[in-house]
């Protein structure tokens, strides 16, 4: 029997996509069968994200409304057998999908799937209702800073509230040369404030928008500081007990400053 | 200016965060948790004035939760 874990944040922008498709991408690189649904009607990006909006034909409205079967809405991944996405529509809004079609769909697919791994939109309106409802984990999104931080504060009283009590905080985009200098929230400053149990801390790695044009998510540059960040997520949802690093600037050795002085 | 910001230490922009974070957001919990609160804090303050001269921005209306017990705790400062 599969499990629904839900990404979310309330705020936009903080990276829920680029989440999202780095724990499907790797949980299927782990070996494990995953579904990644875009739930955020309107705007697709998933798709982009993984490298996929070339194949598809069917999204997840038209598999509600009966127009396509769940299978020929699957997108299988280009570079593992294990992970599929269902798209968002992109000429539909996010009222044309209720929280129980959204349930029937994913008690049909945790049948076939060990994973269904479902990307919110932002907000806390209906939108946002039909990925909470499904979930059995929400993993929620945040950045150090007070918006995102309020927002995730709001998301996790609206969960509370709907009996979810499953969450976990991913922490994006640390720069731990701004935490040093005491410009930025420190991941226990975060972890203070919020009082969710920690999942995940992500550094913030510029090569994620080469990535982003690529549609290459981190996980399938395993030496990267973001990959390496999103495989220690993918771990813990496993069940690993992975510890959890202070995030450092990365320290360059002499040679490797000469050589990046002549690449730039 | 920044003569004397070199000379004074500056306070850590992240603390500054956290504190207007710990403040509101301990305010927004109880508004969403009991919602009534911010009524009854209208509510008293046009029956008190009534009767007696308040600084309305100076009532504090809360509603503590434990595990075992509730408590309202209203304090109304007279000028």
């Amino acid at each position: 029997m599969g499990k629904v874990i839900t990404i979310t944040s309330g705020k936009g922008g903080v990276g829920k996509s680029t989440t999202s498709a780095n724990i499907a991408l790797g949980l299927a690189l782990a070996g494990k069968k995953c579904v990644a649904i875009d739930l955020d009607i309107g705007l697709r990006n998933l798709d982009m994200i993984l490298g996929l909006e070339n194949r598809i034909v069917y999204d997840v409205v038209n598999v509600i409304e009966n127009v396509a079967k769940v299978s020929q809405a699957l997108i299988r991944d280009k570079r593992t057998e294990n992970l599929y996405l269902i798209a968002a529509a992109q000429t539909r809004d996010k009222s044309a999908v209720k929280p129980e079609q959204i349930v029937k769909l994913t008690n049909e697919l945790k049948e076939e799937f060990d994973f269904i791994i479902l990307d919110s939109p932002a907000g806390i309106e209906g939108g946002f209702k039909n990925a909470m409802i499904p979930a059995d984990e929400v993993l929620i999104v945040t950045t150090p800073e007070i918006s995102s931080i309020r927002d995730a504060d709001r998301v996790v009283g609206i969960l509370e509230a709907n009996e979810k009590r499953n969450i976990k905080l991913i922490i994006n985009r640390i720069n731990p040369l701004l935490v040093k200098n005491g410009d930025m929230l420190s991941k226990d400053d975060v972890l203070q404030i919020l009082s969710i149990p920690l999942i995940g801390l992500v550094p913030e790695d510029k090569n994620i928008i080469s990535y982003t044009n690529m549609g290459e998510p981190s996980v399938l540059h395993k030496d990267s500081p973001s990959g390496k960040a999103y495989f220690n997520i993918v771990r813990r949802i496993l069940g690993d007990n992975v510890e959890f690093n202070e995030i450092k600037e990365e320290k360059k050795g002499f040679l490797q400053t000469i050589i990046g002085f002549f690449k730039e | 200016m920044r003569l004397l910001d070199f000379f004074t230490k500056r306070r850590e922009s992240a603390n500054v965060a956290k504190d207007r974070l710990q403040i509101i957001l301990a305010h927004e919990r109880q508004l969403n948790s009991a919602p009534f609160v911010e009524d009854l804090r209208k509510d008293l303050i046009s029956v008190i004035s009534k009767y007696v001269n308040i600084d309305p921005t100076r009532i504090d209306v809360k509603l503590e939760r434990d595990n075992h017990l509730e408590i309202l705790e209203i304090n109304i400062p007279l000028r």
